[in-house]
């Protein structure tokens, strides 16, 4: 029945076509870098002992994501996310993760969606919104963490 | 690195041209350009190809050529049908019957006449997909000007009991139209006129070019045309014929006819064995309106717990062409109405990603589509948050 799944796999190493450039339209699909991020996540998982949590939702499209944090001495040593999303949300979200890493909070709290499609080298113009759940999963579990401390006896 | 090889499962959104379509359209690209209006034998030339191709379509659907009115495709079909009923028929009536199902050139339409003063019903659907021809009948109210029902839904391949439905209609003398756009080549269809008042097709989802469909109305139905400023089409459809696609569809046409039995079996046994070998390769899946009867080519898969976009980014990569729900929806973020009519959460929905097969589909595009897709799955799942 069916083939190898080696078989398949090799598949990822044909030329690709490149997308008919138009220079009006703008930016039409992914470019590589948040192909490769998609393909390759990174920070993909959870942290059972996080320091920080969120669950974030986009109402507009009802996709989802969680994200965990680990906080040492004010700095971010650790960050997993997992995602129901679209590709757009998968790239952002390993790339906001990565930006984060091992950054100080402060300075963690400034990154914003637009860093992380700076990152990216950009994304399609319908794809925007999708930036924006990796960075306020991230807001939202710095927030979590913040809380956690405050409340501790 | 070698040349990527298409593998094109999405014939539901459109299909590649067939040999004997080019051919018939190659002419009226290079040389004969006449407008088929025209008095001179270089107009009369486009004239004889475009009531050549009518009276093909004609002798398919058992109808008179008179009764073929060519549009620039689906679209413009339906809203003919539509919009020029419910004008024709406003004095007489207001309330409009159609189904949650159907494509959005219908469903907005209707959503606009509705703006415009009419009354619409939204037949519901069961949980495989199909309208039942008694919530038809029961809708029918003294007011009821037309009924449109789809013949076969583009996104979940289910056929609809369009004879029943049409049959109540026409007992109760009322205009009834079916969009047959994804039926046409995929299941028989006789003669149509025997159930229904207008027919929609296209020549795109049958292997002709883009640019030409028809609307079939049979003798003595109501219809006011949409646009002026012609005669042509039995004054239906002004506008100067695009006389190179109609031949295409004429052509195409043609063959999807005297294909469609051969075709019909290879392609079901095909998505049989599609499905088969998801259902054992992955778990949490579900196949929609798989219990209903179906068009032979569609099939339209749940994935649990990931979103269908990438899914088919996945099969891109791949060089696999699929699509999530209708390719008319892309861009928009909500998830497929056809699905959640079916009663499908949009959680659910948003992992829907359909696959539709063609005559250049084989069994071993087949095997390869369906380990990919086990694979992805499996990527897909490890970063799902749910
Ligand atoms: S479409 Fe929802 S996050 Fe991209």
């Amino acid at each position: 029945m069916a083939r190898e799944d080696e078989d398949w796999r090799r598949l990822y190493e044909q030329d690709r076509e490149p997308d008919i450039e138009d220079s009006q339209a703008g930016v039409i699909f992914y470019n590589d870098t948040v192909i490769e991020h998609f393909t390759n996540p990174c920070n993909v998982g959870e942290i059972d002992d996080a320091d920080g949590f969120a669950l974030i939702g986009d109402p507009s499209c009802g996709d989802q994501m969680k994200l965990w944090i680990k906080v040492e001495a004010g700095h971010i040593i650790d960050i997993k996310f997992k995602s129901f999303g679209c590709p757009g949300a998968i790239a952002t979200s390993s790339m906001a993760t990565t930006l984060a890493m091992g950054m100080h909070l402060d300075d963690a709290r400034q990154l914003t969606d637009d860093d992380v499609v700076r990152a990216l080298g950009g994304i399609p113009a319908n794809k925007q919104h999708c930036s924006l759940m990796g960075i306020s999963a991230l807001q939202a579990a710095i927030r979590d963490y913040e809380q956690r401390i405050v409340q501790r006896p | 690195m070698n040349k990527r090889t298409t593998i094109y499962l999405d014939h539901n959104a459109t299909t590649p041209l067939c040999p004997e379509a080019r051919e018939a359209m190659l002419p009226f690209i290079d040389g004969l350009y006449g407008n088929p209006s025209s008095y001179h034998h270089v107009g009369r030339q486009a004239r004889s190809a475009v009531e050549a191709a009518r009276r093909t379509i004609a002798e398919i659907f058992g109808c008179s050529p008179a009764e073929a009115v060519f549009t620039a495709g689906g679209t413009e079909a339906n809203n003919l049908a539509l919009r020029g009923a419910a004008a024709a028929l406003k004095d007489r009536g207001r309330h409009i019957i159609t189904s949650a199902i159907e494509h959005h050139s219908v469903l907005k339409t209707a959503e606009a006449l509705g703006r415009d003063g009419f009354d619409i019903t939204f037949l519901p659907v069961d949980a495989q997909g199909v309208v039942a021809p008694q919530a038809a009948a029961d809708a029918i109210r003294p007011d009821t000007i037309l009924i449109s029902v789809m013949h076969a839904n583009n996104e979940t391949g289910a056929v609809q009991p369009v004879e029943v439905i049409g049959g109540a209609a026409r007992q109760r003398g009322i205009a009834f139209h079916t969009d047959a756009v994804q039926a046409f080549g995929k299941i028989p269809q006789g003669a149509v006129f025997e159930y229904a008042d207008m027919v929609t097709v296209t020549a795109h989802k049958a292997y002709g070019p883009r640019g030409a469909g028809a609307l079939l109305v049979r003798r003595g139905t109501p219809l006011v045309p949409l646009m002026t400023g012609g005669h042509h089409e039995q004054g239906l459809r002004p506008g100067t014929e695009n006389v190179a696609a109609i031949g295409g569809f004429a052509a195409a046409a043609e063959q999807a006819v005297a294909k469609l039995a051969s075709e019909s079996a290879r392609i079901a046994a095909l998505r049989d064995r599609f499905e088969a070998l998801l259902l054992q390769a992955i778990s949490n899946i579900a196949i929609n309106s798989r219990g209903a009867p179906r068009v032979p080519n569609t099939s339209n898969v749940c994935f649990a717990g990931i979103e269908s976009e990438s899914v088919l980014l996945h099969l891109d990569l791949l060089g696999i062409c699929a699509s999530a729900g209708s390719a008319c929806t892309t861009g928009e973020p909500e998830p497929s109405h056809v699905l959640r009519a079916l009663g499908l959460s949009s959680v659910q929905a948003q992992g829907a990603v359909r696959f539709s097969l063609g005559r250049a589909t084989t069994v071993e595009q087949i095997d390869t589509v369906a380990a990919a897709l086990a694979g992805i799955v499996k990527k897909l799942r490890e970063v799902s948050s749910l």
